[in-house]
């Protein structure tokens, strides 16, 4: 059985997206700037996917910039308002200690220009609190990014709560969506964000495309400079089929977002309660503030790794976030920020479902992981020495 | 990041697994900080290594290479075996990606653990410069 479970890195194109996609693929490939016929079709396709993507989030068509992806959005919310707020004097940004490397990397390197970053604390359920975003803002707070929901672990952050601190301290509230997007209800006004990041192929849309909400009034410095796309602030000819795509895609997971939360909220269960009856197993995240579709288990004793590629040899797909994954020698940043201990940290195995998954699926995975565990285990040094502390072996 | 079919294969089916409660000689190295253990086991007669097993937590590339440096000193006498570099092992897998290479690192070093310690419980005189350190000299970290 060929099992997808790695849908929190990529996801599948749906058919709804790819059909959107064709004709601008095929005979509408005018560009968008061109002001004859085909020219006007292609720019009508880049006007129509803009305005869905502002109903589904319920923003203002003009609030929206499509962006080659996530990352770019998280760098353009991040450099563009540090750049406006540097002229006001206000170097200090706030985030969580377990954003996406989009966010992280990019504030590590306002670091070398002067900007403070206070790093918010997600404490052992991966949750931010909101006190302590209270408690962190200052006079010269530039801005707040904290992401949606986490890429590893799926937990949810109390967005909306997070955003009134913001709107009530008068400092814009960025939020990298990339993996709320699509799976979650999502709702600019009522959740008081300011700026949004989102990628459409995490939620069954095409690669290489995203967009950037940005709340009217915010008027950010332009990341990449050129032609007069997207109203003069992001330059570059359109990718009219990304984003006919990306808008396909975020309109149909929108359509069916409760059925689908509904279905994957419960395989997600059955997947983690049949995965926590392993020996040692400990589920990292909180259980109910977590993405329906999200699973990430630490087996003390075994490698991230070994367990990944054992279990894509039984045609499973999964991710882990041990230090042999990541190409660096420490686990997960993420699993460490939630207090877990490097060698924890390096067993863990993440299972990010879709809506396409199913029982069968779920029992699957069920069944292959214990033995591949067990093997592994049997081999490894570190599980006898855990055993001989438990005074089992 | 991509592993060569000799690495994965030594991966899926790995020689010489396992433990031994007779051993002559036994190394470990590496640390669960870091994320990979190598313990090797050998068993000597006549100064030949007639039998050698590993156990080891990390990745596929640790256990691979423990497959296969186990594989390249069994029946060979010690002198051949404490002359068994990383980069042997590294060639015989086809190559290893270069984030992986310590693993082969510690394999060697597990071995020359293993000998170390087969001469310490013999008493037999040996110049502790062959050996290395047993640290983890990839990590630049404190543990």
């Amino acid at each position: 059985m060929q099992v997808y479970a790695d849908n929190a890195a990529t996801t599948k194109l749906s058919k709804t997206a790819l059909d959107a996609m064709m004709p601008y693929l095929t005979e509408t490939f005018g560009n968008a700037s061109s002001l004859y016929s085909i020219g006007q079709e292609a720019h009508h396709g880049v006007e129509a996917a803009r305005e869905t993507v502002a109903n589904v989030l319920n923003a203002k068509p003009e609030e929206i910039y499509f962006t080659s992806g996530g990352s770019e959005a998280d760098n353009w919310a991040i450099k563009g308002t540090a750049e406006l707020m540097a002229k006001k004097g206000k170097k200090h940004i706030i985030t969580s200690a377990f954003e996406h490397h989009a966010v992280l990397h990019t504030l590590k390197k306002l670091e070398q220009y002067g900007f403070e970053v206070t790093y918010l604390p997600v404490y052992e359920n991966g949750i931010v609190k909101p006190e302590d975003l209270e408690n962190a803002i200052r006079e010269d707070t530039a801005l707040v990014t904290i992401m949606y929901a986490n890429n590893e672990i799926g937990t949810i952050q109390p967005i909306r709560e997070l955003g009134a601190i913001c709107r009530k301290k008068g400092v814009w509230f960025h939020t990298d969506a990339v993996q709320a997007a699509g799976h979650l209800p999502i709702d600019v006004e009522k959740d008081n964000i300011d700026m949004l990041s989102m990628s459409a192929h995490k939620f069954h849309g095409p690669k290489g495309i995203g967009a950037l909400y940005c709340k009217k009034g915010i008027r950010l410095p332009n990341l990449i400079e050129g032609g007069a796309q997207e109203r003069g602030r992001r330059a570059g000819t359109e990718s009219v089929y990304a984003m006919a795509g990306m808008a396909a895609a975020l309109k149909e997971a929108n359509d069916h977002l409760e059925k689908n939360m509904v279905k994957m909220t419960s395989l997600r269960n059955r997947l983690i309660d049949g995965l926590l009856k392993v020996d040692l197993s400990r589920l990292n995240g909180d259980r109910e503030q977590r993405l329906p579709g999200n699973v990430n288990i630490s087996f003390e004793g075994v490698e991230g790794e070994s367990l990944l590629l054992y279990l894509d040899m039984q045609g499973i797909s999964a991710s882990s976030g041990s230090a042999c994954t990541s190409g660096s020698l420490d686990p997960s940043h993420v699993l460490l920020a939630i207090g877990l201990k490097h060698e924890v940290a390096h067993g863990s195995l993440r299972l990010s479902l879709c809506e396409s998954n199913t029982e069968a699926e779920i029992d699957y995975i069920i069944e292959c992981v214990p033995p591949i565990i067990e093997r592994l285990r049997n081999m490894s040094p570190l599980w006898e020495k855990i055993q001989k502390e438990r005074g089992i072996a | 990041m991509e592993y060569s079919a000799k690495v994965l294969e030594h991966f899926a089916t790995p020689h010489n697994v396992g433990k031994m409660d007779d051993a002559d000689g036994v190394g470990e190295v590496g640390n669960a900080k870091c994320g990979d253990i190598m313990k090797m086991y050998i068993k000597v007669k006549d100064d030949i290594i007639t039998d050698v097993k590993f156990n080891t937590y990390g990745c596929a590339s640790a256990i691979a290479t423990s497959s296969m440096a186990t594989d390249m000193i069994k029946g060979k006498p010690i002198s051949e075996a404490m002359k068994l570099t990383n980069k042997a092992v590294v060639e015989a897998l086809d190559g290893l990606p270069a984030v992986k290479i310590h693993c082969s690192v510690l394999a060697e070093e597990a071995i020359k653990a293993a000998i170390k310690d087969y001469y310490e419980r013999q008493n037999i005189p040996f110049d502790e410069n062959m050996f290395k350190e047993d640290t983890c000299h990839y990590c630049y970290k404190e543990h």
